[in-house]
C-alpha cells in the first residue's frame, strides 16, 4: 500500500517535471532562433545595407534599399485594402449581425485565414498578374491584402463585442441613430484595440515570402510605379540565402534581422497595449 | 451580445404598412444604408472565398482533361515531354507533416498541460507571451537559420548518429546530405508548436474547475487530475488543436522549400532530399513554360487548398465545440 502511494507520488512528480522541460524546450527554441539570428544579422548589418541598391551579381557590398521600400509599399497596399474590408465586416458581425449570416461569415474567414500562403499567391496571380502580363506590386500588394482581411475582421469583431452594451444603450436613449451611434461612440472607445489588432495583423503578412513570390516577383532596382515587379525584404531574404555567393548570405542574414525586429517589436508592442486594455472595455 | 434595437415585430394587420414605414425611416435616419454596406463588406469574404476556389479550378483545366485522377497517382513529373504527376510531391508533403505532427504532439501538449495546469499565472503568462512570438517569426527566417545551423548541425552530428544507432531502419539509411526530409521535419515541428500550445491551453483552461477539484477531493494526485480527468474532458479541443497544426504544416512554404533539397523523388529514407506541394509551386511557377505546365502546379495548388480547407474546417468545428462545453474559467 505504501509503496503504491510512494509510486504514485514518483510518477507525478516525474511527469509534471517533464511538462515542465515541454514548455522549457519549446521556448529555448525561440531564443536559439533571436539569438543566433541577432548575432549573424546585428554582425553584418551596415549603413550601405540601408540605404544602397543590391551589387550586380558577381560583386561584393550593396545594399537592399529597394527592397525595404518596396516591402513598405506592398505593405501599404495591403492596408488599404484589407483593413478597411476587414473594418467594415467586423462591424457587420459584431453589430448588425443576424444569426445564420453571421455565422457563415465568421466561418468564411477561419478558414479564408487558414488557406495556405502559397495559395494565396495563385490567386493574386490568375486574378491581377494574368490579365496585366506582368508582375506588379498590386498583385503582391492585394495578395497580402486579402490575407488581412479575415485576421482584421475576427480581431474587430472580438474588440467590438468587448464594448459595454450600456454605452451603445446610453447613446440610443439619448437619441442617436444605431449607425451614429457606432461611429462616434461604440468604434472610438475600442479604436485603440482595433488598430492594434491591424498591426498584428500588418505584422504577419509582412513576413509572408511564398504570396508574394510569383506577384510582386523580385528587382534589382528601385521599382517605377506599382505596375512594375517590385523586390521585397522576404523574397530578397529567400533569393539570397539560397544564393552561392558568401556576400548574399551575409546580406540575407543582415535582411533577416530587420525583418524579424520589425515583427517582433510590432508583436510586442501589439501585446503590451491589448494587456492594457483602455478603462471603457474593461466589460 | 447586442440586442435587436430596432422594433422588428409588426402584428399582422398593419404589419406590413408600418414595416415599410420604419424602414424609410430607418433609410432616412442612415441606418439603413450603414447596415447594407456593412453587410456588403462582410459579403465580400464570403465571395471572395467562393471567387479563390472558381478561379483554382478554372485555372488548372487542362491537366484535368489530360491526366484525370492519374494526376494524383502517377509519380513522373517531366516538364520537357509535359507529363506531370505529383505522387512524390503528395508523398512529401504528407510524411514530412504528419512526422512533424508526431514529433510536435508530446511536446506541445506536454508544455500546454504545464502552462495550463501547473505554472503560475504570471510564468504562464510570460511562456505563452513567448510561445506566441514564436508563432510570429516568419517563415522564411526560420528558413534562413534552417539552411546555415540547421543543416550542417544535421549533417555533422545528428544524421551519422541516427545512421550508427539506428542504422538498420530504412530510415536512417544511405547518403547523408544535411537538406532533406529529417531537416523539413524538425523546421515544420518548430513552426507547429506554437499551435498546438497556445490552443491546447485554451481548451484545457476552458475545462471546469470543479472538475480538477472533484478528482484531487478523491485523492488522485495532481498529475492523474490532469491526466485521467482535465485531458480527456478536453480531448475534442486538443484534436482540434492537432488537425490546425497539421493544416499549418501542409501548407508551409518557405522554411520547406529551403532545406527539403526539392528532389521529386520518394524514398523511404528520411536522409534523401524529397519535394512537397508548396514548395514545388513555389520553385518552378515563375519557369513554369506552357500552359499544361503552369496549370498542373495550379491544380496542386487546388489540391493543397481543399485539404488545407477540410482539414480547417474540421479543426474549427472541434475547438468550438469543447469551448463552448467548458463552463468556468479559473
Amino acid at each position: 500500500m505504501k509503496s503504491r502511494l510512494a509510486w504514485r507520488k514518483f510518477v507525478n512528480g516525474f511527469m509534471l517535471s517533464l511538462t515542465g522541460l515541454c514548455a522549457l524546450v519549446s521556448v529555448s527554441v525561440l531564443l536559439v532562433v533571436l539569438g543566433y539570428l541577432g548575432w549573424n544579422g546585428w554582425q553584418y548589418l551596415t549603413w550601405t545595407f540601408l540605404t544602397h541598391l543590391p551589387a550586380p551579381v558577381g560583386e561584393t557590398g550593396g545594399g537592399m534599399a529597394n527592397a525595404i521600400v518596396g516591402s513598405g509599399t506592398l505593405l501599404l497596399i495591403a492596408a488599404l485594402t484589407g483593413i478597411p474590408t476587414g473594418l467594415l465586416g467586423g462591424i457587420y458581425l459584431a453589430e448588425f449581425g443576424g444569426k445564420t449570416f453571421t455565422f457563415l461569415v465568421r466561418y468564411t474567414a477561419d478558414l479564408l485565414n487558414g488557406v495556405p500562403s502559397i495559395v494565396m499567391g495563385i490567386f493574386a496571380y490568375t486574378l491581377v498578374v494574368l490579365p496585366m502580363h506582368h508582375f506588379s506590386a498590386w498583385a503582391g500588394g492585394l495578395a497580402l491584402g486579402v490575407m488581412l482581411i479575415p485576421i482584421v475582421l475576427r480581431s474587430t469583431e472580438d474588440f467590438l463585442r468587448a464594448v459595454p452594451m450600456p454605452l451603445r444603450e446610453g447613446s440610443l436613449a439619448l437619441g442617436a441613430s444605431k449607425w451614429k451611434a457606432i461611429v462616434t461612440i461604440v468604434v472610438p472607445a475600442s479604436i485603440r484595440a482595433i488598430a492594434t489588432g491591424a498591426l498584428l495583423g500588418l505584422a504577419r503578412v509582412a513576413g509572408e515570402t511564398a504570396p508574394l513570390l510569383f506577384t510582386s516577383f523580385n528587382n534589382q532596382y528601385w521599382s517605377h510605379g506599382l505596375n512594375q515587379p517590385t523586390a521585397s525584404l522576404p523574397v530578397m531574404i529567400y533569393v539570397y540565402a539560397t544564393g552561392p555567393y558568401a556576400d548574399w548570405h551575409r546580406q540575407a542574414w543582415a535582411a533577416g534581422f530587420i525583418l524579424l525586429m520589425l515583427v517582433l517589436v510590432a508583436n510586442i508592442g501589439a501585446r503590451l497595449i491589448l494587456s492594457r486594455r483602455s478603462p471603457a472595455l474593461r466589460g | 451580445m447586442p440586442v435587436p434595437i430596432e422594433n422588428s415585430s409588426p402584428s399582422k394587420a398593419q404589419g406590413s404598412k408600418r414595416a415599410l414605414y420604419s424602414f424609410f425611416r430607418r433609410l432616412r435616419s442612415g441606418d439603413e444604408i450603414a447596415h447594407l454596406i456593412v453587410l456588403a463588406f462582410a459579403a465580400l469574404i464570403v465571395l471572395i472565398t467562393l471567387l479563390l476556389v472558381y478561379e483554382l479550378w478554372t485555372h488548372s483545366v487542362l491537366p484535368r482533361q489530360r491526366f484525370g485522377w492519374n494526376f494524383l497517382v502517377t509519380s513522373k513529373w517531366d516538364p520537357v515531354f509535359e507529363h506531370f504527376g505529383a505522387l512524390p510531391f503528395i508523398y512529401g508533403t504528407l510524411i514530412t507533416s504528419s512526422l512533424s505532427l508526431v514529433l510536435a504532439l508530446p511536446l506541445g501538449v506536454g508544455a500546454a498541460i504545464f502552462l495550463a495546469e501547473l505554472a503560475p499565472p504570471r510564468i504562464s503568462h510570460g511562456l505563452t507571451f513567448f510561445v506566441e512570438l514564436l508563432a510570429a517569426v516568419p517563415s522564411v527566417i526560420l528558413g534562413l537559420l534552417g539552411v546555415f545551423l540547421l543543416v550542417p548541425l544535421l549533417r555533422t552530428e545528428v544524421e551519422p548518429f541516427l545512421k550508427a544507432t539506428l542504422g538498420f531502419l530504412p530510415f536512417f539509411q544511405g547518403q547523408m546530405y544535411g537538406i532533406g526530409l529529417l531537416a523539413a521535419v524538425v523546421i515544420l515541428t518548430i513552426m507547429i508548436i506554437p499551435f498546438i500550445i497556445t490552443i491546447s491551453r485554451e481548451v484545457l483552461l476552458a475545462v471546469p474547475v470543479e472538475q480538477r477539484e472533484a478528482a484531487l477531493a478523491l485523492g488522485a494526485t495532481r498529475w492523474e487530475a490532469t491526466w485521467r480527468v482535465v485531458v480527456p474532458y478536453a480531448k475534442t479541443g486538443i484534436y482540434g488543436s492537432i488537425f490546425l497544426a497539421l493544416a499549418r504544416a501542409l501548407g508551409e512554404t518557405m522554411a520547406v522549400t529551403m532545406v527539403i533539397g526539392n528532389d521529386p523523388r520518394i524514398s523511404a529514407s528520411l536522409f534523401a532530399p524529397g519535394y512537397t506541394i508548396a514548395a514545388v509551386i513555389a520553385n518552378e511557377f515563375t519557369e513554369a513554360t506552357g500552359n499544361l505546365y503552369l496549370q498542373s502546379l495550379i491544380e496542386l495548388g487546388l489540391v493543397l487548398f481543399l485539404v488545407t480547407i477540410i482539414i480547417n474546417a474540421l479543426a474549427r468545428v472541434l475547438i468550438l465545440l469543447t469551448t463552448r462545453q467548458g463552463t468556468a474559467h479559473p
